[in-house]
């Protein structure tokens, strides 16, 4: 059973750190070269409301904006069966509306089109949103800094905030580079991932501090082996069930929620690789030793002559 | 004895569980499709003629119904089908034309024994209840802009009373520059300022030929005129959705100067838009003279009078924006008055046509934009058409006593129709001008279609960790199981008590809260096997594992509380949602998953002489 492996996780640690900075290199790269393919409600977009003469399906509507090329095209009924509402994160423009009109119209001939209004989604609040995001990102990694390094130990806490940067600058990577929508759900799912990851960093870290202190033998490689060794089955079940359920967000939630699923799944993957090999082989790194982790011995004074 | 629960902590587990069921109860009934019937115009009455009218329309066209209700002027008709639900609405709106405002409304089936107890569904958030979002910017810097205009109109007044003499006075972005013609004229008016003034700072600067000092308004008095622009703002954008007969609209401030509005249910945002960036609506205007031109006057009617009729000038003095503030009060001998603010522009146009119209008398005129449906048949097919109509009605005609500035009273009134005039004089007043900056809209179908994915997450989520737990920790699996089901159950229990809303990034949360709130029970677990197999025996080893395994949990789950709290306090609308339930997942998942289990692995193994323990993984 998964309770009794003894896996040389540490001997791997060379291999998984440039297997780390390899991810994180091309992450950074795509971020810098391609861009995140903001959502609406970070770049701010455009809606619009068409009305049709009879009755047109949703479905017909939405292939034909779709083959013409745009993007992220939502639409939906609008009070009556024949007002149609056409959402796109196509920039704004002031003839975007007359474009897509012309479209719909080429595609329904018969019908008679009538383009309603054209509206768009503040520009300044997606930017705030933006601004707001990436702080509250940051707010995070440091508070939680600032906590791990209360509860244990400065060296720990600077393993964890690292870690806790490798994960999320691989998931923004990976949206980077299969261009994947990136929206508030996701930056919601990116905060939630901290938390997630954290989470498995600090239980090998919670054994790994106790088995320093229960543990007279051993060097610091092999008390971080066994620590990791012992948490092994606790982290893949939780991994697992919380897969699960992601899965089921992906498969069934719908498009509203799944880059947000998406973003929590990738998530769970690399947090879990990230809290045994980045977490843990920084500690290594940062030589970590028994004495780091004594709680402090009360000095004996004796003045005896 | 190890592993035994003492009774009155599993009987406070035990209640609270059925406390729990209670309150999560509300939302296992689904609500009706209805529709939402009002007068158009505030204080009708809804009669017994106009409900047979919504009841015919409906038999019309064969649309079932039923369970009509009648609350003060606002009567709800269930529907027995959601698809009738537009059809319905605009069936009878037709037949009831514009004198009433028909809104679609889901209308909750909780029983009344559950009502009583306080308990009721949660609140559905506009993704999942269909609806339209607003975000409206407060333009604080025009505000503040016509404040000091206000504020120089006022100086120029005191001033002159003060026989303090100055040459100009003149507005410099948010600061003013008064002029004095020399420098002893200045001292005093420095302490005049002060002690009249205190919300200035003062600094004086000798440029040319006068003695200047320059006033800088406080920051904590720009803060003040900031909350009552919102304030005042988000009362009249109240009034205004009022009309719109909405079930459950909000209208709340975001920020430092935004207003978010959300109306559940309206799928007209143009309506809503018009109504709620509605033009200013009063117009004041002076009694004609007996003899006066027929083509400069004009006759409107009362609004709360019948048959009674004034004449009155073409010419407006001002108009429904300038007035800034209006309350209701009583004058020296008790009597009820409306004292009314007005802007610098409409107050300098009343001083100046009042001069001239001591003991007329001036009209304030109540200026309603109601939209008017038609029906036209075009190629066999009728379609609705909305224009716009006005409606003017006097609203309060006052002798002039004399000459009127900045700020002068309405007196000779009963106290109802003081505290009624001061919010139809108020309603149509935004302190400061808005603009849109965000609006969404979803569609009823959109908000089912969400629920539903929602729920089939939830329940498949579940069905999976459900199976791999008992799979994987047979018994022990099994009991953990309940814990997830009684954690989900008390989360909603939760979110119901203190009206928390649900939104699809919340369900969101649900779903992922359980999965990892067996979290901890795979750590508890995962230590009574470590025990297990250290060689303790089965009691030692729970009681081990459960003493050992908590530090690190309680570690675990705070540092994630931090994080959803980080997520709650920056993030909006449905991140928000998202936020709370996962916040509240945590809390309730650390009680389920700790106490719950415990109390039932002590009630199973608890007590006794064991020799193993159904937990697997012992091979």
């Amino acid at each position: 059973m998964i309770g009794a492996t003894n896996f040389n996780f540490m001997r791997l640690r060379h291999a998984a750190s440039i297997l780390s900075i390899i991810l994180i290199v091309i992450s950074i790269g795509a971020i810098a070269t391609r861009g995140l393919n903001l959502g609406l409600d970070f770049t701010g977009g455009t809606l619009l409301e068409v009305q049709y003469e009879t009755p047109e399906s949703i479905e017909r509507i939405s292939t034909a904006l779709e083959n013409a090329g745009y993007r992220d095209v939502t639409v939906q009924h609008f009070g009556a069966e024949t007002d149609v509402l056409v959402r796109m994160s196509e920039a704004f423009r002031d003839n975007l509306g007359a474009e897509v009109l012309n479209v719909l119209q080429t595609q329904s001939a018969e019908n008679k089109l009538t383009l309603m209004r054209s509206e768009f989604v503040g520009a300044q609040v997606g930017e705030e949103l933006r601004d707001q995001g990436g702080l509250a990102l940051l707010l995070a990694l440091f508070v939680v800094m600032i906590y791990v390094a209360a509860r244990f130990q400065f060296k720990f806490s600077v393993g964890a905030v690292v870690a806790l940067f490798h994960d999320v600058i691989i998931i923004i990577g990976l949206f980077s580079l299969f261009q994947w929508e990136f929206d508030l759900t996701v930056m919601a799912a990116l905060l939630a991932v901290i938390g997630y990851s954290l989470n498995d960093t600090i239980v090998v870290a919670d054994h790994i501090r106790e088995n320093f202190r229960m543990l007279r033998r051993g060097d610091s490689e092999e008390v971080i082996n066994y620590s990791i060794n012992q948490t092994l089955g606790r982290t893949i079940m939780t991994s697992l069930t919380t897969a699960l359920v992601l899965f089921a967000l992906m498969i069934v939630g719908g498009d509203l929620i799944h880059n947000f699923a998406l973003a929590l799944m990738i998530g769970v993957v690399v947090g879990t690789y990230s809290s045994v090999f980045v977490a843990s082989s920084l500690l290594l790194l940062m030589n970590i030793s028994r004495e780091d982790l004594m709680p402090p011995e009360v000095e004996e004074v004796d003045d005896r002559p | 004895m190890l592993n035994k629960y003492p009774l009155w902590k599993n009987l406070l587990i035990v209640l609270a569980l059925i406390f729990a069921c209670l309150y999560a109860a509300p939302n296992l009934y689904p609500p009706d499709a209805a529709i939402q019937v009002t007068p158009a115009r505030s204080g009708a009455e809804m009669s017994e003629v106009v409900l047979s009218k919504v009841r015919s329309a409906m038999q019309e066209r064969n649309i079932e119904f039923f369970g009509e209700e009648v609350t003060g002027s606002t009567a709800l008709f269930r529907l027995t089908s959601n698809e009738n639900q537009l059809p319905a609405k605009d069936a009878v709106q037709r037949l009831l034309g514009d004198e009433f405002i028909v809104a679609l409304n889901l209308a909750p089936t909780t029983p009344d024994w559950l009502l009583n107890m306080g308990a009721g569904p949660m609140t559905l958030g506009l993704d999942l209840s269909g609806g339209v979002h607003f975000l409206m910017e407060v333009d604080m810097d025009d505000y503040v802009k016509s404040k000091m205009a206000n504020y120089r109109e006022e100086f120029r007044n005191r001033l002159r009373e003060e026989q303090l003499k100055y040459r100009r006075i003149q507005i410099e972005g948010q600061t003013l520059r008064i002029s004095f013609v020399d420098a002893e004229v200045r001292t005093q008016a420095n302490s005049f300022i002060s002690r009249t003034y205190p919300e200035f700072q003062q600094e004086s600067e000798d440029k040319g030929e006068y003695a200047d000092v320059v006033l800088t308004i406080t920051e904590a008095k720009i803060k003040e005129f900031e909350d009552y622009a919102i304030k005042q703002n988000l009362t009249t954008l109240r009034n205004r959705v009022n009309e719109l007969g909405v079930a459950e609209p909000l209208v709340q401030r975001q920020g430092r100067n935004r207003i978010v509005v959300e109306l559940p249910g309206v799928q007209d945002t143009a309506e809503a838009k018009k109504i709620l960036g509605k033009a200013a609506n009063l117009e004041f205007r002076l009694e004609a003279e007996p003899g006066a031109s027929r083509f400069q006057t004009e006759e409107y009617a009362f609004r709360n009078e019948q048959f009674r009729t004034a004449r009155l000038e073409k010419a407006i003095i001002a108009t429904g924006d300038s007035v800034t503030n209006a309350q209701p009060s009583f004058d020296e001998n008790g009597f009820p008055q409306v004292n009314i603010d007005l802007d610098a522009k409409g107050g300098a146009m009343m001083t100046q046509v009042t001069r001239k119209a001591v003991k007329r008398r001036m009209a304030v005129l109540f200026v309603e934009r109601k939209p008017k449906t038609t029906y036209e048949k075009i190629d066999g097919v009728e379609v609705p058409k909305t224009i716009q109509i006005v409606e003017k009605s006097i609203i309060s005609l006052a002798t002039i006593q004399s000459t009127l500035g900045n700020s002068f009273r309405i007196t000779g009134l009963e106290s109802a129709e003081a505290s009624e005039l001061a919010l139809l004089l108020r309603a149509g007043a935004l302190a400061a001008p808005m603009y849109f900056v965000e609006e969404r809209t979803v569609g009823p179908s959109l908000g089912k279609e969400n629920i539903e994915m929602g729920i089939n997450s939830v329940v498949l989520g579940l069905a999976l960790v459900l199976v791999l737990m008992a799979v994987y920790y047979r018994l022990f699996g099994l009991v953990a199981n309940v814990a997830l089901l009684a954690n989900i159950v008390i989360l909603i229990a939760l979110m119901s008590m203190i009206g928390a809303t649900l939104t699809l990034p919340g369900i969101a949360g649900i779903v992922l809260t359980v999965g990892m709130a067996v979290d901890a029970n795979v750590l508890i677990f995962a230590r009574i096997r470590e025990e297990l197999g250290n060689g303790r025996s089965p009691q030692q080893a729970i009681h081990e594992g459960y003493n050992r395994a908590f530090v690190t949990i309680f570690d675990a789950n705070l540092t994630t509380l931090i994080v959803a709290v980080i997520l709650f306090a920056v993030g909006t609308g449905p991140v928000k949602g998202f936020a709370v339930t996962l916040s509240f997942g945590i809390i309730t998942s650390m009680f389920t998953a700790i106490v719950l289990t415990r109390a039932i692995i002590n009630w199973i193994y608890g007590g006794r002489r064991i020799e193993t323990l159904s937990i697997g993984g012992q091979s």
